[in-house]
């Protein structure tokens, strides 16, 4: 869970954060304006590659991808 | 009717905090025809000033060119005010067809279709295109009009950071499942006036079978060796797969734009593309008038060249002033302030001594970047351009920001 994290925030700041932004797991990304709606497709699409998953879009909501912390909630319900 | 008091006091309330916000626009009410020098009323009901103008996209002058004007005429008088139509009904006459073939040749694309604006083009076409099983991936700083026209459209969408090849590249890797790829970018970028990498696009979109995109609204006419665009300065004409352009800048400055690229592509949007098909064809007298530009565009590079002399000048002059400004070679040249309220004061101050030239800041550009774009113009002459530096240097003095670094200015007034 701990390295699932990690690799999240490290997408996420390398992807997103073009300044020195902190980035915890529980920053809000959608909501603090750090990722925008356009920019959830890639993050999707990252994690479905990464951990051989697929997310329905329904389920791919802004609430779901708000932070590090959610994102890996979300994950973890499709690879059980 | 039900726009009742409380209706009218939500309004009004968004309004006034735009207002507060310091996000409020006002227009400025020019007298004259669109020019170098021009008459500009403002604010309201003040009496008429006489200031140059070093902020629109009239980049060739041709604006108010005799030439064109008597073509404009002449076209009114042979083909008429308007169409009342749409073009597929009753609304192409035979000079549309003239303008989208020469458009096509001074392109050196396949195919072209005209639409009423720019605006329109990129609204689009990607729908009339693009599919649910495709992607367009597009560069972070496109124009707002691109960010529409992705938005009506049904295929996934993804971006790469500003300019960043390798992003792009990693991007290209992600969707390689994707039926079509589209990448899509600015030619010239219009607000920080940095021109796109086609040539090193190209070969990505080769490497990766996808098509390119390019909005060359701030580059026709006027970038290239011959004016043809980013395509031409990258060594990349006959490549691009679209472009998009309008002719309400370099190209005359009046109204219309047009979707030019692969002969399949241009039917499709002959086809499917809404504001196409649901909005009316450019008025003759514009038509007549983009014809006439675009024959004293093929015949000499004599505009095209004046305005790189002036460009460079300005960008020198200014450099040399000790004045921040973006790195580049274009005529849009953002002077860089980075505090919204110093881009407003500058603007103030420089209209007060007759130069006539707009702040820009957050959300038109990122949070502490804010500028005053000056754009230069084959329209100026170097008493113009001379004048508008005197001015600058004159402000410039007055607020302290001469010869000082970005981290010195935002110290002084912050981001």
């Amino acid at each position: 869970m701990e390295d699932m994290k990690e690799i999240i925030r490290t997408y996420v700041v390398n992807e997103y954060v073009e300044d020195d932004s902190e980035v915890t797991f529980d920053t809000p990304l959608i909501s603090g304006g750090i990722v925008d709606s356009f920019s959830m497709v890639s993050l999707k699409r990252f994690l479905e590659n990464k951990y051989k998953i697929s997310i329905p879009d329904d389920k791919a909501t802004p609430e779901a991808f708000d932070s590090v912390n959610k994102i890996c909630t979300l994950v973890l319900e499709f690879t059980k | 009717m039900a726009y009742t008091d409380k209706t009218r006091g939500m309004y009004t309330d968004i309004l006034t905090g735009m207002k507060d916000a310091g996000l409020f626009k006002q227009e400025r009410y020019i007298h004259s025809a669109q020019a170098a020098d021009i008459e500009v009323e403002f604010p309201e009901g003040a009496e008429l000033k006489k200031v140059i103008n070093i902020c629109a996209n009239n980049y060739l002058g041709l604006s108010s060119h005799p030439e064109v004007i008597k073509a404009a005429h002449a076209g009114l008088d042979s083909h008429g005010y308007g169409m009342s139509s749409v073009r597929f009904i009753c609304g192409t006459q035979d000079i549309h067809k003239k303008l989208e073939k020469m458009v096509t040749e001074f392109l050196g694309t396949e195919d072209t279709i005209l639409f009423p604006s720019c605006m329109d083009a990129n609204a689009g076409v990607f729908e009339a295109v693009l599919t649910k099983d495709d992607v367009m991936i597009s560069d972070r700083l496109v124009h707002a009009s691109i960010i529409d026209g992705i938005r009506l459209c049904s295929a996934m969408h993804d971006t790469f950071k500003h300019s960043d090849m390798g992003h792009l590249e990693e991007k290209l890797q992600l969707h390689s499942d994707k039926r079509q790829k589209m990448v899509i970018t600015d030619g010239v970028f219009s607000m920080d006036g940095d021109t796109a990498k086609l040539d090193q696009m190209v070969e990505l979109c080769e490497k990766y079978d996808a098509m390119l995109f390019c909005d060359e609204s701030h580059s026709s006419g006027f970038i290239g060796k011959t004016g043809r665009g980013t395509h031409e300065k990258c060594g990349v004409m006959g490549k691009m797969d679209i472009i998009t352009t309008t002719f309400g800048k370099g190209l005359g400055g009046a109204s219309g734009g047009c979707v030019s690229g692969r002969k399949e592509l241009v039917e499709m949007c002959r086809q499917k593309a809404r504001p196409y098909l649901f909005s009316n064809t450019i008025a003759p007298p514009v038509v007549a008038g983009v014809i006439k530009v675009l024959e004293i565009l093929s015949a000499t590079t004599e505009r095209r060249d004046k305005l790189e002399k002036n460009t460079a000048f300005w960008r020198k002059g200014l450099t040399e002033a000790g004045i921040i400004i973006k790195d580049g070679d274009t005529p849009i040249v953002p002077v860089m302030l980075f505090n919204a309220k110093l881009s407003q004061d500058v603007s103030k101050d420089l209209y007060n001594e007759g130069i006539y030239a707009i702040g820009f800041f957050f959300p038109v550009v990122p949070q502490g970047a804010a500028r005053i774009r000056t754009q230069i113009s084959a329209g100026h002459e170097m008493h113009h351009l001379e004048k508008a530096l005197d001015a600058f240097r004159k402000v410039g003095k007055k607020y302290n920001i001469l010869g000082k670094t970005k981290a010195e200015i935002i110290e002084m007034y912050g981001m």
